[in-house]
């Protein structure tokens, strides 16, 4: 394909990685309204400008999904929005939202040429502006569908790795029903990131897109207990089921005083925020806890404690903290998420650990003890292990703690389906490249196999089980 | 969408459902739960299913108006819509032959036990039946626990009706008298259970409660209706609903259910205030189902006409 731009390498290098315009700082953090504002059509145009076009696209071959990057810019630079929205859904079925929350410094922007020389193409931003171009349009850069081929495939859970899976294989002509547990579709992207990061009508227009494109959904349907896989594949006729049912249950600290109220898993907390809307009540009927004027702290340190964080914050918390046990170094979250909340107010109390919670006589959550750490020695994880500093323990006041520290896989599928192995963990166990189970026919892959990580990963995931799934359709029994 | 077939009131402020929910209707065991969700703005609150009826597809459901989102459904009737069920959730109860079983239900708690009382009659124990509520107007499904029961007995607070006194002066009672009870399963308030408990326990009788926890998905992903049971913490919607009164703190599980009593009285206040604003959501959801059903059968309708065509 010949480049679609004017430019010579040495003049695209001149031009600085253009900036993402946001709402202001102190502003958002009283409201909802997403930070990042998407860049216009202009500043994309010249963003684009500064991809080399690299024989060998190391960018590409850093995404989970590999959506063809140097591609799509080209097609931004050909001012061609919906062809690049095209190129990009062959290969990511959710493009808006991946645009938004991928953590691309440590995927294709981290792999990018230009970021050994200072900094990389910001492949997100224009990934966002793309997939926001072709909504605002209304136009579907819709990829080819397959004449149908009569077999039936039964998505369990509908998050990314599901949406991906259900885009995907409605792609290869096979009929496609996704089954979802909660009330609304979309799992973590709509349960577990905030509005402020990713609007869900953002997450309703890419399920409104898979609709379009031929997806079934079911929503109110817990697999395991609704219906069981045995069930979806004997009784109602499903030839291939693929199972993508996220992370589970919230850890605990396993530390006294954990019952007092006041004290929230992080999935609570955002669930009744995001899914709920209870930031709205009274409008909407479920509530949550007044932050209003309180002191609210949040221990962890990933992605889901920043956005914990800093909803508290929203809500209209005095102040709103990171207790993490290590350093700011170590922290999983997303580097963009750290610095907005920090231009946002949110505190960062690195390496402490919460021992204990204290109650007052009728169980609220009066106070916290935590001991002060130390970065040790390696751990399996090939970070310096946090060992707690001898008599460093320290009380502080606080109304509300939201405990991020990860979740455990939850056992409703497994339990009523005995034939399908799990790990010691109870993490589903899959084939490496195919994402199948050993029970013949089924499918996994995102959370429930690997355990939390991020959404890419989930799609990425998701893509692997559709293609094992269609070669499984297509060639090994039938 | 799920349609009411079905609505029968029981007693003051509390109502029972049949609601059309094949797939739970298909899978309901003793014990299990459904969350329920009412229209667009609604909160997610859990229900103990009463009973299922597979041929029909349908699911029976006893709500007591207690706060917003049951005063509100139970102002719904026949051919109303309620936007989201999902179930059947929890464990079902673990039925075998104890012996003899007491089975108490205070108030609605009745019929929350109920399934489970005729599953135990059917699996060989002597079931003796308790129901009791503060007064007349609040007892519920006297004759069906009678039914399922080889001895019953009503008790009032107020004495307004059966015999004047607590379930748990019956318990007593019936242990004084010197028979032999094998398990005793209480379900209702709190504060009754746990009474029930106090008083199996110098017994040494095995004792199951049903906690009715705070939920919002009900499938183990928030947590929010951990319970202590022992030193650890269990949920009540994957680990439970029904536990062994044993391992449970009462004091933790009031304590937590008090959580939002503010904001619940706050919502049931506005609502009373304007309720206009909720019944216009659950009217506007019933013409979305009467439309799509209308549509469903035009469509259903001419998939008819077209294979007689075909066939003429």
């Amino acid at each position: 394909m010949p480049s679609h731009n004017p430019l010579a390498n040495r003049d695209r290098m001149k031009i600085q990685r253009q900036h993402m315009p946001e709402q202001d700082a102190v502003e958002r953090g009283h409201n909802f309204k997403e930070v990042n504002l998407g860049l216009p059509e202009e500043v994309a145009k010249i963003e684009a400008q500064r991809c080399l076009a690299c024989e060998k696209t190391t960018c590409i071959t850093a995404c989970p999904v590999g959506v063809k990057i140097k591609d799509f810019v080209d097609l931004v630079l050909a001012g061609d929005y919906i062809g690049a929205a095209r190129k990009i859904r062959e290969d990511n079925s959710l493009p808006a939202v991946t645009g938004r929350v991928c953590p691309q410094e440590d995927q294709c922007e981290g792999k990018c040429v230009l970021a050994k020389k200072g900094s990389s193409l910001a492949i997100g931003y224009l990934e966002r502006f793309v997939a926001d171009y072709e909504q605002s349009t209304g136009q579907l850069g819709m990829p080819a569908i397959a004449p149908a081929t009569g077999k039936k495939v039964a998505i369990v859970g509908s998050g990314p790795a599901g949406l991906s899976c259900a885009g995907d294989l409605i792609q290869k002509g096979h009929k496609v029903r996704v089954f979802e547990a909660l009330h609304e579709i979309g799992g973590v992207l709509i349960y577990g990131i905030p509005e402020f990061r990713l609007p869900k009508e953002i997450v309703r227009q890419e399920v409104d897109n898979l609709r379009q494109m031929g997806v079934e959904f079911e929503t109110n349907v817990v697999v395991g207990k609704t219906v069981t896989i045995d069930e979806l594949m004997q009784e109602e006729g499903y030839d291939a089921v693929f199972l993508a049912t996220g992370a589970g249950l919230p850890q605990f600290l396993g530390i006294a005083g954990e019952h007092l109220n006041g004290v929230y898993s992080a999935n609570e907390f955002l669930t009744r925020v995001n899914l709920m809307r209870a930031y709205q009540f009274p409008e909407y009927d479920e509530p949550v806890y007044d932050c209003r004027g309180k002191d609210v702290i949040v221990v962890g340190g990933g992605n889901t404690a920043l956005d914990a964080v800093r909803t508290a914050l929203r809500l209209g918390a005095r102040s709103a903290s990171i207790f993490y046990r290590r350093t700011e170094a170590e922290m999983p979250a997303r580097k963009e998420e750290v610095a907005h909340a920090k231009a946002e107010g949110v505190q960062f109390h690195f390496l402490v650990n919460p021992l204990a919670f204290e109650g007052d006589e009728k169980g609220w959550l009066k106070s916290v003890t935590c001991s002060r750490m130390e970065l040790g020695e390696m751990d399996a994880s090939g970070r310096r292990r946090p060992v707690p500093v001898q008599g460093s323990e320290f009380e502080t006041a606080v109304s509300l703690a939201i405990i991020a520290v990860g979740t455990t896989a939850n056992p409703l599928v497994q339990s009523t389906t005995p034939d399908l192995a799990t790990n010691k963990r109870g993490y589903i166990v899959t084939d490496a490249d195919s994402q199948k189970t050993s029970k013949r026919g089924v499918f996994a892959g995102g959370d429930i196999v690997t355990g939390a990580a991020t959404v890419i990963l989930a799609m990425g995931a998701g893509r692997n089980g559709a293609k094992a799934i269609h070669d499984y359709l297509t060639t090994d029994v039938f | 969408m799920f349609r009411i077939l079905r609505t029968r009131a029981l007693g003051r402020n509390i109502k029972l459902f049949e609601i059309e929910a094949p797939r739970i209707a298909h899978k309901q065991k003793p014990g299990q739960f459904v969350i329920l969700r009412l229209h667009d703005r609604g909160e997610r609150i859990p229900l103990t299913i009463e009973g299922s009826d597979p041929k029909k597809g349908s699911i029976t459901l006893v709500v007591q108006s207690i706060g917003k989102t049951t005063s509100l459904m139970n102002s719904l009737e026949a051919g109303d819509v309620v936007l989201d069920v999902v179930g059947p959730l929890g464990k079902p109860s673990e039925i075998r032959n104890y012996g003899t079983a007491v089975v108490i239900g205070g108030s609605v708690g009745t019929a929350v036990a109920l399934p489970t009382a005729r599953a135990l009659k059917e699996a060989g124990n002597r079931v003796i039946g308790i129901t009791g509520s503060r007064s007349k107007d609040l007892l519920v499904l006297e004759d069906e626990l009678r039914a399922v029961s080889h001895e019953t007995f009503v008790m009032t607070d107020d004495g307004s009706y059966g015999e004047q006194g607590l379930v748990t002066k019956k318990l007593q009672e019936l242990i004084d008298s010197g028979l032999k009870i094998d398990l005793v399963l209480a379900i209702g308030p709190v504060p009754m259970m746990r009474a029930v408990w106090n008083v199996a326990r110098t017994h040494g009788i095995k004792t199951l409660v049903s906690l009715n926890s705070i939920m919002v998905d009900g499938t183990g992903m928030c947590g929010g209706c951990r319970v202590l049971a022992g030193d650890k913490s269990k949920f009540a919607c994957v680990d439970g609903p029904e536990f062994d009164a044993a391992e449970i703190n009462f004091d933790v599980l009031i304590q937590r259910n008090n959580m939002y009593r503010g904001d619940e009285k706050r919502s049931l206040d506005k609502f009373l205030a304007n309720p206009e604003e909720d019944l216009k959501l659950m009217r506007d959801l019933r013409s979305r189902a009467d439309a799509e059903r209308c549509q469903l059968e035009t469509l259903e309708a001419a998939a008819k006409r077209e294979v007689s065509d075909a066939v003429a």
